[in-house]
């Protein structure tokens, strides 16, 4: 290996590096995470939406050909929202737009992330994983309202 | 060289029949364009919905050319470098395989018995004979693959001390680590889903079939990648008039694919429950890991075009660019290959992007991922085909290529259309446009209650770059079977150009051994996918379910059936 080599070695390297210390920073000092693991069970093919205080909400989502239940959840601004999700059939997706959560729902398996909705507005929540003939109709969404004191 | 008829007609179906097919496969990559945009808003154009083309273009385009190429690219290698022809139980029973395969998977796509993607995630399935159909295509490629070990060692007897080929390293690291990761999906198809397809079984655990899907999934795109690079490496060098800056560089570059391409395939399944963090932030140190000896290889490709440059008389810093042989008829091979690098510059950062965890939740499954991968598989790995597929049909076939200056702009048409498909792809996935899905029945529709106007100008620019790609297409389907269908005007020959290494240099014993990094890629495959399929099973239960792509009606059982046995998991 001559000079070049050893440098374009060391260079590419270094720039992974600083690519993946940025991951890190992301992942501990900003809690920005891919999802967690949870064990199965069945009590997570149950849809709702609990109340567990004024800013603090879990959702459990059930994905199905072609909907997602709850279509809809409506919480105030502020809030910050457990998500569970799982299928009752065949694999889907779960993309809420602008918030960068990207979930994939599958069955026989829980996906959770957690998610503060700061602003109001609405935001879309888009099946984008191929799940049959109905796919492109398959869409639900977040509702954040105004907080009323 | 010379060959036998045998082979030489084994060479041409391996070149003719893809081909034909791939007058399908782009023919639906354009029509999904055109749904996309929301300039059609139905489920089927020509008796074709739009998920079924889908499934012919993935399959079509990513699994049957790629692959065909591969085994033929590989024939014609061993051949113009050792000399001989493969044994012929070998090249006849692995190109029957193929075709045979192909067939199959053709006709139920055509009849829609087959319409879950190219990835066939399960619980969506398709008639037990697709799973059949794939597995037969691989293990055709597998059978080549044999052959070529056996020509080998009756080679290295007759010369000693000679050093392995760097194209024939390149097609051994290929094959090896193709074979070794096709073991997992051949597990999934054949063992799971086939069986479940066909009704002898009910359950299915839908995370174990997709974590075997993945462990495939991953070196499947280095399995296209690495014959561009074996071109790139052997052939761009002499063909653009210089020599390959190192031969070790390349060689360290090939072995490095072989560790490191396998243990990645969990970086497609961030999103996704059952893995756990530790395991994807893992994996994703590891994808990062394999993007070292891509960067090697655009130094050593881009050192040797740069000698190229100068020996036609370049002096500034980056006039050599210009030096190149760029549009010439009589070396039309070259705009393929460089146009297909210049694609992958973008299709290799953006690749970086997706590899990397928590950003990979910006862009999994939305329009940003065809995006990338139109500028690496539809990018070098593609030009590389076309351009090679017209070279060697025509070398083998003793035709002249028809044609020519149409042959030689077609590189250049394709790249402007990927790179503006790219571009409308990348940019609405970045505002949450799904892959996958058919937007013109929905949001791109202005009728629909979904309708979304902020993904209509980015599936417009889509639809404009896909069309430029179906022109430089057709022109390039007309160029090939007018060639094939020519007269014979010289005498069949398999050759290949061969560049020569700008140095000698000194031998390094682990560059010319493959068995410490075939042990090597096992360990990191162990490290990797041993606490994956302990997740698996830790977290994720199997499923009764069983459905067909047209209805939500479960037909592998009901409810109640799927409650009970989830009692049983009931263990928190
Ligand atoms: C004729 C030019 C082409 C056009 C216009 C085109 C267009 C597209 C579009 C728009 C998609 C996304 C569809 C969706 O997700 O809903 C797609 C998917 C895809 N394309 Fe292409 N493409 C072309 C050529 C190719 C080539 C040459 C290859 C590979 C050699 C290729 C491989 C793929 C694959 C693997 C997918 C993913 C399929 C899936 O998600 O199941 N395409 N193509
Ligand atoms: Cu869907
Ligand atoms: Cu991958």
């Amino acid at each position: 290996m001559n000079k070049y080599e050893i440098k374009t070695i060391l260079l590419s390297s270094s720039v992974m590096a600083v690519f993946f210390f940025a991951i890190l920073y992301n992942a501990f000092a900003r809690k920005i995470d891919v999802p967690a693991c949870i064990p199965y069970n069945a009590t997570f093919r149950q849809s709702a939406i609990k109340k567990v205080d004024d800013t603090h909400y879990e959702v459990y989502i059930i994905a199905r050909m072609w909907a997602f239940d709850p279509a809809e959840i409506i919480v105030p601004a502020g809030s910050t929202v457990d998500f569970y999700l799982t299928s009752a059939d065949v694999v889907h997706g779960f993309n809420i737009e602008r918030k960068g959560v990207n979930l994939m729902a599958i069955p026989g398996a829980v996906n959770k992330t957690t998610v503060n909705f700061t602003d109001y507005g609405t935001y879309r929540i888009v099946c984008h994983e191929y799940c049959g003939a109905g796919h492109h109709n398959m869409m639900a969404q977040v509702l954040v309202t105004y907080l009323k004191k | 060289m010379n060959i036998s008829k045998s082979y030489k007609n084994t060479i041409l179906i391996g070149l003719f029949m893809p081909m034909t097919l791939f007058i399908l496969g782009a023919y639906n990559g354009v029509m999904q364009t055109l749904y996309r945009a929301g300039v059609i808003h139905k489920t089927a154009v020509a008796g074709i919905n739009y998920y079924q083309g889908l499934t012919m273009h993935g399959v079509i385009n990513a699994i049957v050319l790629t692959t065909f190429f591969a085994v033929v690219f590989g024939h014609v290698i061993m051949s113009h470098y050792l000399k001989k022809e493969p044994p012929g139980w070998s090249y006849s029973i692995s190109m029957i395989l193929m075709v045979g395969g192909t067939l199959i998977d053709a006709v139920l796509m055509i009849i829609g018995k087959a319409q879950a993607l190219y990835t066939f995630y399960a619980p969506l399935k398709n008639s037990p004979l697709f799973y059949l159909g794939t597995s037969l295509l691989i293990v055709g490629s597998w059978v080549a693959f044999f052959g070529w070990i056996k020509m080998y060692s009756d080679w290295k007897k007759e010369h000693l001390n000679a050093k392995m080929p760097i194209a024939v390293l390149g097609t051994f690291v290929n094959f090896t680590m193709w074979f070794i990761s096709s073991i997992p999906v051949a597990y999934e198809s054949l063992i799971l889903l086939m069986p479940w397809s066909a009704g002898w079984t009910n359950d299915i655990n839908v995370p174990l079939t997709r974590m075997l899907f993945w462990m495939f999934g991953h070196p499947l795109v280095y399995f296209w990648l690495l014959p561009a690079y074996i071109a790139f490496y052997t052939i761009l060098p002499k063909i653009s008039g210089g020599k390959l800056y190192s031969g070790n560089a390349a060689r360290l570059a090939f072995l490095l694919f072989l560790i490191l391409s396998t243990p990645v395939g969990v970086h497609h399944q961030f999103s996704e429950p059952v893995m756990g963090q530790g395991t994807k932030l893992w994996v994703s140190i590891l994808t990062y890991a394999v993007s070292i000896p891509s960067f090697m290889t655009a130094f050593t490709v881009g050192a040797s075009l740069e000698l190229a440059g100068r020996k036609r008389g370049a002096r500034g810093l980056f006039d050599w660019m210009g030096k190149l042989p760029w549009f010439r008829s009589e070396n039309y091979l070259f705009g393929y290959f460089l146009c297909g690098l210049l694609l992958f510059i973008f299709g290799g950062l953006s690749g970086i992007i997706n590899a990397s965890y928590s950003l990979n939740q910006m862009v999994h499954n939305t329009g940003w991922v065809p995006g990338h991968f139109h500028m690496t598989v539809a990018g070098p790995v593609l030009l590389v085909i076309l351009g090679m597929s017209i070279y060697m049909y025509s070398t083998v076939s003793g035709k002249p290529v028809k044609f020519l200056s149409m042959v030689t702009i077609v590189p250049y048409v394709w790249m402007i259309g990927v790179a503006i498909l790219s571009h409308g792809l990348m940019a609405g996935g970045l505002m949450g446009e799904p892959r996958r899905t058919n937007m013109g029945m929905s949001y791109t529709n202005p009728a629909s209650d979904l309708f979304n106007p902020h993904w209509v100008p980015t599936a417009t620019v889509t639809m404009v770059g896909g069309i430029v790609m179906g022109v430089a297409a057709s022109i390039y389907l007309v160029c090939f079977f007018v060639t094939a269908l020519g007269k014979r005007t010289r005498q069949p020959a398999i050759s290949l150009p061969e560049s020569e290494e700008l140095h000698e240099e000194k031998t390094i014993p682990l560059l010319h051994n493959m068995k410490p990094w075939i042990i090597a890629s096992v360990i990191l495959i162990m490290i990797t996918y041993i606490p994956s399929l302990i997740n698996v099973f830790k977290y994720s239960s199997p499923v009764p379910n069983k459905f067909n792509a047209e209805s939500p009606v479960n037909e592998g059982g009901n409810n109640d059936v799927h409650s009970q046995s989830m009692t049983n998991e009931k263990t928190k």
